[in-house]
């Protein structure tokens, strides 16, 4: 077992070139936890920044003492569920998915910037373990190690201000965090118009929507893989 | 144990029942005084007084001490010691931006004075026990009343006004004599309701609305509300009350003191309501009672003062007094018509231009308690605006808060050889030179600064001033109470203050613009990818996924 596991994968493993003897089978990808993750997160960060624009002035459609309230549950309700999903990836392996990696991201990155404009294939190919192309795995590396860290570190900061305020220049710190909480809530925003904009390339909306509402998506299995889920997990294979 | 459940049920009903009749019984029964004592049973006061010192010998030959604990209180010396400052202040001393000082102008400002006779603001007070005033305080007859001119003295005929303004009236020391009890806000309100010459004029916060005010008004004055008199809050000791406004309690770290103390040394909001008067397990309340370190109770509770229908002076300028009309008569406009439908001067030939309000949001400053008084010694600077008083406090210094306060804008005197405030005589009808009587300003200052013992060189300016009156009373209800986006907002009620970061305050921070030109970028290049696909038909909806 230990032998195997430091063999590096098949290049189709990682998405780029295509499997000769694969099948495309459609499998559940996305367990129900992990789509109920993902819905109650976009939830979340549309009331944080809905309520948080509410409070900069931006509406006026609730009181600033119903956004402060909203902002503030919603929060440690959103923290609440990171830290089960955080157990949930760790004892899972799935964090795995997550790790960013260099093959393949030239690839996607250059279609993204020629290849779409020229009517080319998506360059990677989803597979079994690889759900998420290198430059999507970057992108929520990036996300979970650093901008929602920042977001939410800067945010309970903020929100317990009046345990620290006696701390010598608690007005100047509290300005930074404040600040930083801002500029940070402004980029998970442009994070969203962007993951949104992505759906529809490479296919449509819908389709690109689909799998996390019901959880399946088409992806090549080698006959190894499609032997073993026929065998153990059936309930992952859809047809 | 249901059964006995069901017989206390039982028992309970017929004592309550037992009660009910009994209560029933004592309406008809002739009311038991909460006082030990009627005063109209006492011998000592079976007669016709003929002054009110008179009346003061009566009490004081049973009150034996209640003379010297009066003459102890600001109350009777109209001076107070600043235990920050050490400056020497009270109505004896200080210049305000209202009818400016005392000196000079002793009978009518001293008709509120809590004694008889004082006519000499170089001396203090007349040194007799009998020279207290009792009944000012004490009466509960409803009909004693000061005459406005006349050092503190009750009107014994029907000539003249009273401190209220109102046409005078004989007073029956008699009746007023065996009516005394607890001071109610009758008694305070005849003297602190009309401070400044007239109805609410000062204080903005304090008027004759407050003897039966709305809810609204006042939720712990109103009769529909607590019904508290003043002191109720205004807690006494030997005749020397608890609230000052030379020396404020900013802040009351202690709270409603230990289980089972009732503090009475204070009249802060705290000592009753606690340092965490909110819900504590709600967002909101949490949030709130993190603000009360920072934020007076008075800031969000009195979202507006001079409410109920009673205006109050905001602006007064000395330096336009003394216009006659074509006949040679004093000039008088009344341009404003307050709440009530009572119409207010604008304009008076004795006294210059007036402005007034009504539901008057405060002027907001970081408070200490300390207040630093520009007195009469002081040189200032004539060029900008002098400060009568100045709000002592910031928000490092660990001891202050926001407070909500009254900025009264004034126009007056000042010498302007030696770059000082100015006293003037303006009362005095039979005197040369009182303003009011003559409208000659050089005799008047003059007058004014002799009666004080300063220094004048003879020439004079006005100047204008600004002067803060803590504002504290007319508690609105707590559904009222200021929202948070009145302040937590751009331009909102605190921008003038700073050394603090508010949040909401300040949508276009740098953090925010920096963080918006980031989402602007990724937006950009959003629009562009799709206009280029849009142009070059490549990846159209990605129909050509297969």
């Amino acid at each position: 077992m230990t032998d195997t596991s430091h063999k590096p994968p098949a290049p189709f493993e990682r998405g780029l070139t295509p499997c000769p003897d694969c099948a495309e089978r459609e499998v559940l990808i996305y367990p129900r936890f992990e789509r109920l993750w993902h819905w109650s997160q976009a939830g979340s960060i549309v009331i944080l920044m809905f309520t948080g624009l509410g409070m900069n002035g931006w509406h006026n459609l609730l009181s600033f003492e119903m956004a402060v309230r909203l902002h503030t549950l919603v929060a440690l309700a959103l923290l609440l569920l990171w830290v089960f999903a955080t157990f949930w990836l760790m004892t899972t392996g799935n964090w795995k998915v997550f790790l960013p990696r260099v093959f393949g991201l030239f690839a996607v990155a250059r279609y993204y910037a020629f290849g779409v404009f020229k009517g080319e294939h998506h360059p990677y190919q989803k597979s079994l373990a690889q759900r998420l192309n290198p430059l999507q795995a970057m992108a929520y590396a990036a996300l979970k190690t650093v901008v929602f860290p920042l977001v939410w570190g800067t945010g309970l900061v903020y929100l317990t201000y009046n345990f620290w305020e006696t701390l010598p220049n608690a007005p100047f710190w509290l300005e930074l965090v404040a600040n930083v909480h801002l500029a940070v809530a402004w980029i998970v925003a442009g994070f969203v118009i962007l993951h949104i904009y992505l759906l529809t390339i490479g296919h449509s909306f819908r389709e690109g929507v689909r799998p996390m509402i019901v959880g399946t998506e088409t992806v090549a299995l080698t006959p190894e893989q499609e032997a073993y889920l026929e065998r153990h997990e059936t309930w992952r294979l859809v047809d | 144990m249901r059964g006995y459940g069901i017989g206390a049920v039982g028992l309970a009903a017929i004592i309550g029942l037992c009660g009910a009749l009994g209560a029933a019984a004592q309406d008809a029964a002739p009311q038991i005084s909460e006082s030990t004592t009627d005063h109209s049973k006492l011998k000592e006061l079976q007669k016709d007084f003929a002054s009110g010192p008179e009346v003061t010998e009566a009490c004081l030959s049973c009150h034996t001490e209640a003379a010297t604990q009066v003459k102890h209180s600001v109350h009777w010396k109209w001076e107070f010691e600043s235990p920050s400052t050490g400056q020497i202040l009270g109505k004896s001393n200080v210049v305000n931006s209202f009818c400016g000082n005392v000196a000079s102008n002793e009978p009518r400002c001293t008709s509120c004075h809590t004694g008889y006779g004082w006519t000499d603001m170089s001396e203090p007070p007349p040194a007799e026990a009998t020279a207290v005033d009792c009944l000012v305080c004490h009466d509960t007859s409803g009909q004693y009343t000061k005459l406005d001119s006349a050092a503190g003295h009750p009107p014994l005929e029907a000539k003249g006004k009273t401190i209220t303004g109102a046409d005078a009236w004989v007073v029956d020391l008699k009746k007023a004599a065996q009516s005394v009890g607890q001071p109610g806000r009758e008694n305070c309100g005849s003297c602190h309701f009309y401070g400044g010459g007239g109805d609410n004029v000062k204080h903005g916060d304090l008027s004759s609305v407050l003897y039966h005010p709305s809810p609204e008004v006042d939720v712990h004055m109103s009769p529909d509300g607590e019904n508290f008199t003043c002191s109720t809050c205004h807690h006494s000791d030997k005749h020397i009350f608890a609230g000052s406004r030379y020396d404020v309690h900013a802040m009351d770290p202690e709270g409603t003191g230990k289980p089972g103390q009732v503090r009475q040394d204070v009249a802060t909001c705290e000592s009753c309501h606690g340092n965490a008067p909110h819900k504590a397990l709600s967002v909101t309340g949490t949030k709130l009672n993190d603000h009360v370190d920072r934020v007076a109770c008075q800031t969000c509770h009195i979202p507006s003062f001079a409410r109920g229908g009673v205006a109050t002076k905001t602006g007064w300028d000395w330096s336009t007094a003394g216009r006659m009309d074509a006949a040679g008569k004093p000039v008088h406009e009344e341009g404003y018509v307050q709440g009530d439908g009572k119409a207010l001067h604008t304009y008076l030939a004795t006294k210059g231009d007036f402005e007034w309000g009504e539901n008057v949001v405060p002027h907001y400053a970081w408070f200490n308690g300390q207040v630093n008084y520009t007195t009469t010694d002081e040189v200032i600077d004539p060029t900008g605006v002098v400060e009568i008083n100045r709000i002592d406090g910031s928000p490092d210094d660990g001891r202050s808060r926001i407070w909500p306060f009254k900025r009264m804008e004034g126009r007056q005197a000042y010498d302007s050889g030696l770059n000082k405030l100015a006293y003037s005589n303006v009362w005095g009808p039979t005197t040369d030179t009182a303003f009011w009587t003559n409208f000659d300003w050089s005799k008047a200052i003059e007058a004014g600064m002799k009666a004080a013992g300063a220094e004048y060189s003879g020439q004079y300016g006005f100047v204008d001033t600004h002067m803060y009156w803590p504002i504290t009373h007319m508690v609105a209800p707590a559904e009222n109470a200021l929202a948070c986006r009145d302040c937590h907002a751009e331009n909102g009620r605190l921008a003038g203050l700073s050394g603090f970061y508010m949040p909401g305050s300040r949508p276009l921070s740098w953090g925010a613009l920096a963080g918006m030109l980031v989402f602007a970028m990724m937006a950009a290049g959003v629009m562009l990818h799709t206009v280029l696909r849009l142009i070059t038909r490549g990846g159209k909806g990605g129909t050509t996924h297969d």
